[in-house]
């Protein structure tokens, strides 16, 4: 059997959960505050995407699960039980499959984590965001430092695997006060940590509030770029360096599925907004839920919750393969390209960024050099094939 | 049949800017059922979009309405409705050349503005009889006595029996109609039997029927059919069509002396009409011409570029369309290192620029990059040679070059007392030199001699913005004069950008060069790598700013979900780049063409 394309990166299953308990001011996720939710309907709607998307990719090993949203620790525990259950059925589970919940750092949620786990869970990635409350509330994060170490803990003790998100460069925030918090969140920190700098997405309460004027004191691209270079030396130094551009691990620790989006492999995408890439029959396809909770669920009711379902063109997947391989230090595989059709990567370009620092090629990869991550849109918007 | 002399009266309107003439021609029109009341729409003769979507005349309209007198008689009156803003009063002048009298529109919240000053001294030096109408007095701040003090005061006008109107609502309307029946004076003289003289006032083309030609018949009569002859040009042609406004087109059989209308005559090109030119039949024609007006010159230059390349050819059309409706634009064309192909423009000021470039982006649908306007200097070369720079990329090498002059302008300021210091010392700041400052109530009167070159930029945006939109500005061009001008060069990563190129006094190259340094800086992205960017004169750089380079452009997080969308602002990013000129290695978005010569203090 030849190799396809998506082998290089593995496949895996994505499940959305839109719901939330409030909607924070910064998030452009496809999350939603609703009253009432059916999980009996909502249960039985994934598994039967589940089951629609596993007929058309049989026999493929599975190599993880993840559960995002929205706010997936406001899941039931029989619905989460149910996908894995059926999941594990419909593909071939990797013998270290790993199954990720985002989990939400409240005491609720923390009550359910044994379920989670019971039900096949093996690692939780907690939306902690700040170390400081009044941060977290001008976030609009319902939950307190204090809680979301109480959730940390739980967390630890019920799972092998734990991470935490946080939300840096925020307003006001200074260099300084930045080394403090991160040197804290290190020190509890078991081998996983994701550290995005804030970023104000169109569409959300944030967005607004800087079009108007509002907002201030965020950093600018200078204090950014410090911040950032701060990150990178502290987390080398407490042995959790950077994988990717804002993710960090204790080498061996790193996001099974998060790698199969930044190694270009194939992934399921079920739930409302959820993305898939699916290769049939040597083509790959993209796949996109309908965006309303309610829209998906009645279309996933009467056959399809997918709202686009298509193959992508080659100049478009190669450009989404070196945006996202160039995220990760193992970088992007080049005799990859050649072997899809050779030359639709810039050759020129490529040289112009090695040359002038941005781009390394080491072992016939392309990686992105320290400098040149920093400045990755920039090195990515020369490399995209031309239309 | 043609109307008697008597019963003829030949007016145009004038007033600053928005004091109401179209809306008073309006009403005109509206009183005298010229046309039906379900017809009229606000400010009727600003046809043009350009006209309609800034509420003002950029072309002067001609009018014929009837109107029965109180004493019985049927008059026949011809109006035209000028423009107000100063780059226009070319059109304000050549149509008083039409006419015997104007009313003189003072908006009565405002009081006499710059404008206003300027077209009374247009309308004594074209011996009109003038009619003071104070109009808005509809509004509670209308102040008609104080305004007519003043406008015997700083004009010098009788105004005591100034009428006062509301163009808006209609009131006063009759006793204008009246007015000027009794107090504008009937046409001079004219014999319909006698050789023609017809007096071209102006010309424009329409798409259906051609050049179309406004006439002023002063002497004979002209018919349907006629041969004439062009003095100046010498053009012959045989007339199609002759008619009057009403405002649309009528048919007439003739017009004779004293009256206003238009002919069609299988005439290709505006071009190919003179305004001003003297219009006799081919026999038996006459051998005196009238005296003619002066030609509109363009005062300002620029250069149009399509940001797009491939857009060039289409540009050309668009700029020879627009050229064939509007004899004061003029262009040639221009290659630029930095821009490629284009052209050079000139206009009569800023705001015709800004009309033509307008207009060019919507109906022709190009996106330009204009660069910076300049004025005509003259370089006087060492071996006696003048040459006129249009374009301060193409300088002489200075070495060969013996001295230059630059235009300059007597303008007309007036201000409420209160911002008279901010006004004063803008001026200066300009090169002015005072010459002259008289108060008018509670507004002064300042004269300044000023450098045309220092004015045609954004010095009307500063002066409103330091008296609150509170002055008003009126210039005329005087004239020539030597100065110590240099050219200043733009060099951006070590490259000289000569879309950036400007002349500017030696005293001032440093400050300015200081600024555009830093406003570039600004203006341009970070790349990649950090740019130098210097003002230099001749070889000498007299101010640099360093870029620094881009530190920070990555997406923080970017999962699954995300890449579709992701990949598409990247697209953008890189689209975005595309539409910016590249200078060696450096984009430079077209807005830094302009907005890098913006003075702010
Ligand atoms: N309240 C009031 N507003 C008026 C009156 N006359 C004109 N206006 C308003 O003043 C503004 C300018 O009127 P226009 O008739 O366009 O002025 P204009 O003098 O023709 O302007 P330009 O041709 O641009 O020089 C418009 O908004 C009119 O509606 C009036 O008698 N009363
Ligand atoms: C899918 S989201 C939310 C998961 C979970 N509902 C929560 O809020 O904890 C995953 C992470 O993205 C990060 N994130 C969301 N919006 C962001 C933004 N505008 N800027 C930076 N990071 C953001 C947060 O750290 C968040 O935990
Ligand atoms: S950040 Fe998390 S909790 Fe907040 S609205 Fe977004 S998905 Fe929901
Ligand atoms: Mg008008």
């Amino acid at each position: 059997m030849t190799v396809e394309d998506w082998q290089y990166g593995g496949f895996g299953l994505y499940v959305h959960w839109p719901f939330c308990e409030a909607k924070c001011p910064y998030c452009d996720f496809n999350s939603h505050v609703t009253r009432q939710v059916d999980h009996g309907a909502w249960a039985e709607a994934l598994v039967a995407e589940l089951d629609r998307v596993a007929d058309l990719s049989p026999g493929r090993v599975l190599r993880s699960i993840f559960f995002g949203g929205g706010t997936p620790s406001l899941m039931a525990v029989e619905t989460v039980s149910a996908i894995i259950e059926q999941a594990c059925k419909r593909w071939r589970p990797a013998n270290d499959i790993e199954i990720t919940l985002e989990a939400n750092p409240r005491s609720v949620e923390a009550d359910k984590f044994r379920g989670f786990r019971d039900a096949g869970v093996n690692r939780v990635s907690l939306g902690i965001q700040s170390l400081h409350d009044d941060d977290l509330k001008r976030l609009g994060r319902l939950h307190s430092a204090s809680e979301a170490r109480a959730a940390f803990d739980v967390a630890r003790s019920v799972f092998d695997r734990v991470s935490f998100d946080l939300i840096y460069a925020r307003q006001g925030q200074t260099l300084e006060a930045w080394r403090t918090e991160l040197r804290d969140a290190l020190s509890m920190a078991a081998d996983h940590l994701s550290l995005y700098q804030l970023t104000i997405e169109p569409g959300t309460a944030f967005w607004e509030r800087a079009e108007r004027g509002g907002l201030r004191g965020l950093p600018d691209e200078d204090l950014a770029a410090d911040m950032y270079e701060l990150t990178q030396e502290l987390t080398d130094i407490a042995g959790m360096p950077a994988y990717e551009v804002s993710n960090h691990a204790v080498p061996g620790a790193e996001s099974r599925h998060n790698l199969i989006y930044w190694m270009g492999g194939d992934y399921a995408g079920i739930g409302p907004g959820a993305h898939g890439r699916l290769t049939l029959s040597g083509q790959c396809h993209v796949t996109e839920g309908w965006l309303s909770p309610a829209r998906w669920l009645t279309e996933a009711q009467s056959g399809s919750g997918d709202r686009v379902f298509q193959p992508i063109n080659i100049q478009d997947r190669v450009g989404e393969l070196i945006m996202m391989g160039l995220r990760i230090n193992d970088g992007l595989d080049m005799d990859r390209f050649d072997r899809m059709i050779p030359g639709l990567l810039n050759s020129v370009a490529v040289h112009d960024l090695v040359d002038e620092g941005f781009l390394m090629v080491d072992n016939n990869r392309l990686k992105a050099t320290a400098r040149g991550r920093l400045v990755l849109n920039s090195v990515v918007a020369r490399l995209l094939p031309d239309d | 049949m043609s109307t008697p002399l008597s019963r003829i009266r030949n007016f145009s309107i004038v007033a600053h800017i928005d004091h109401g003439k179209s809306t008073l021609a309006d009403r005109l029109i509206q009183m005298t059922g010229t046309v039906q009341d379900r017809d009229m729409k606000e400010q009727l003769l600003d046809a043009m979009d350009i006209e309609r979507e800034r509420g003002i005349t950029i072309k002067a309209n001609t009018v014929r309405i009837d109107y029965v007198a109180k004493d019985g008689e049927a008059y026949v009156l011809n109006l035209i409705d000028t423009p107000g803003h100063v780059d226009f009063a070319y059109e304000v002048s050549r149509s008083m050349r039409a006419v015997e009298g104007s009313l003189l529109v003072v908006d009565a919240t405002q009081g006499v503005e710059a404008q206003t000053l300027a077209n009374v001294y247009t309308a004594i030096d074209a011996d009109h009889e003038i009619v003071p109408v104070l109009n808005k007095i509809d509004l509670p701040a209308a102040e008609p006595d104080r305004v007519r003090e003043q406008i015997e005061d700083v004009i010098g006008i009788e105004a005591h029996d100034a009428v006062e109107i509301s163009a808006k609502t209609g009131l006063g309307i009759p006793d204008v109609l009246e007015a000027i029946v009794t107090r504008l004076p009937a046409p001079k003289s004219g014999d319909p039997d006698a050789a023609l003289v017809a007096m071209l006032v102006d010309s424009w083309y329409d798409p259906y029927l051609g050049v179309v030609v406004l006439v002023r018949i002063m002497d004979g009569t002209l018919k349907k059919g006629d041969q004439i002859k062009m003095m100046q040009t010498g053009a012959k042609y045989g007339v199609d069509r002759l008619g009057v406004f009403r405002p649309a087109m009528q048919d007439v059989k003739t017009l004779g002396p004293g009256e206003i209308g238009f002919f069609t005559a299988s005439i290709k090109q505006v071009r190919d009409t003179k305004v001003g030119d003297t219009i006799t039949h081919e026999k038996k024609g006459t051998d005196t011409p009238l005296p003619g007006f002066k030609p509109s010159v363009p005062v300002v230059f620029c250069g149009l570029f399509p940001v797009d390349t491939s857009d060039f050819e289409d540009l050309r059309d668009a700029i020879e369309k627009l050229a064939l409706n509007d004899a004061s634009f003029s262009y040639e064309m221009e290659t630029s290192a930095a821009l490629g192909f284009g052209f050079r423009c000139g206009f009569l000021g800023l705001l015709h620029l800004e009309v033509i470039r307008d207009r060019i982006e919507r109906e022709y649908n190009i996106e330009l990059i204009t660069t910076a306007p300049s004025v005509i200097y003259h370089v006087y070369m060492k071996d006696g040679e003048m040459i006129e720079l249009h374009n301060p990329a193409d300088m002489p090498d200075m070495s060969k070059v013996d001295h230059l002059e630059e235009p300059r302008i007597k303008a007309t300021i007036l201000v409420p007392d209160e911002y008279l210091g901010d006004v004063l010392k803008l001026c200066q700041d300009r090169r002015g030199i005072q010459l002259d400052l008289t108060y008018a109530g509670p507004r002064a009167m300042v004269v300044y001699d000023l450098p045309l070159n220092e004015v045609v930029f954004d010095f009307y945006d500063r002066l409103k913005s330091v008296t609150k939109g509170y002055a008003s500005f009126d210039y005329q061009m005087t004239e020539y004069r030597e100065d110590a001008l240099v050219k200043m060069q733009i060099l951006v990563n070590d490259e000289p950008v000569d879309a950036l190129s400007i002349m500017v006094h030696r005293d001032r190259a440093e400050t300015r060069g200081r600024a555009m340094c830093e406003k570039l800086k600004d203006l341009i992205p970070r790349h990649m790598f950090k740019i130098p960017i210097q003002a230099a004169i001749g070889g000498k750089v007299i101010a640099r700013e360093t870029l620094s380079a881009l530190r920070k452009d990555v997406t923080a997080k970017c999962y699954g979900g995300d890449a579709s969308r992701k990949k598409k602002l990247l697209e953008k990013q890189k689209a975005g780049k595309k539409k910016m000129r590249q200078f060696g290695k450096v984009d430079i978005p077209q807005e830094a063409f302009i907005s890098a010569l913006k003075m702010d203090s």
